[in-house]
């Protein structure tokens, strides 16, 4: 999980304790989506080609974030 | 008046037969924080909203509607075919004896939809971030199940659905400033 790659993710470590009874999980990762820090949208935002914008589920480029599981192999 | 068009929002395709993502699914069907409830509370709470967002209200509403036609579909795709068997081992022996595989507004531990999980206080500001809310718990709930879920063709219309959240938090979010700003009245200091 590198921290780098995804502005929309956010991680900390959860307190671990010494008598825990699972391994630990390592950092725990959570989603700040696009519109949290956004304020209202400004003019002349990019936008994705037209039949992009259809299959991402949205016209516009900042707002657009991928998920995938961070749990997958 | 509503017209409708006689197709998905976006297409639905499901590879694997795996009914347990269908009893999942239940959850954005008739769960708290699902498509329905989003559908009703939004169309509902128009009425006594500003003059400005009811538009938003009405079309993210009527999208609601349109989300929630997507999960049926891949709930229906998923169960249509399944055994009383196969439905027993994927946890859906309850919802068989009750419904057969028809669908039915529930979550996905089986507990049927109810209207209070949507509210309707009439103050602007405390519908508006209810719905803000509302949105950003749906998008949790399509992440958590697109952790559970290893079909790819399924994972990719939940994560168009996912996106769609995003959206329409954003616009509730512009709605909240847009009703608070006064930003049209001329003021001189």
């Amino acid at each position: 999980m590198s921290q780098q790659q995804n502005p929309f993710r956010r991680y900390y470590l959860p307190f671990r304790g010494r008598f825990d009874p699972c391994p630990p999980l390592g950092p725990k990762v959570f989603v700040v989506p696009p519109n949290v820090l956004t304020g209202f949208q400004p003019p002349d935002y990019p936008q994705f080609p037209p039949l992009e914008a259809l299959q991402k589920g949205t016209l516009w480029e900042p707002f657009f974030d991928y998920y995938e599981s961070p749990y997958r192999k | 008046m509503w017209s409708y068009e006689k197709k998905l929002m976006y297409p639905v395709k499901v590879s694997t037969c795996n009914p347990t993502l269908a009893k999942y699914l239940m959850e954005q069907y008739g769960g708290a924080d699902g498509e329905l409830a989003a559908a009703l509370r939004y169309l509902n709470q128009r009425y006594t909203i500003p003059d400005k967002v009811i538009g938003l209200l009405t079309d993210i509403g009527t999208e609601e509607f349109a989300h929630l036609e997507m999960i049926a579909t891949m709930i229906y795709k998923l169960t249509k075919d399944a055994t009383p068997d196969q439905l027993r081992e994927a946890g859906l022996a309850e919802h068989y004896v009750s419904h057969d595989s028809a669908l039915f507004y529930n979550n996905a531990a089986g507990v049927p939809f109810t209207a209070s999980y949507i509210q309707a206080k009439g103050d602007p500001i405390a519908d508006l971030y209810e719905d803000i809310a509302a949105e950003e718990k749906a998008r949790a709930t399509y992440q958590w199940i697109i952790d559970q879920s290893d079909d790819p063709d399924l994972n990719d219309g939940l994560r168009f659905l996912r996106e769609r959240e995003i959206i329409h938090a954003q616009r509730f979010k512009e709605a909240v400033m847009l009703i608070s700003d006064d930003r049209d009245q001329k003021k001189v200091f």
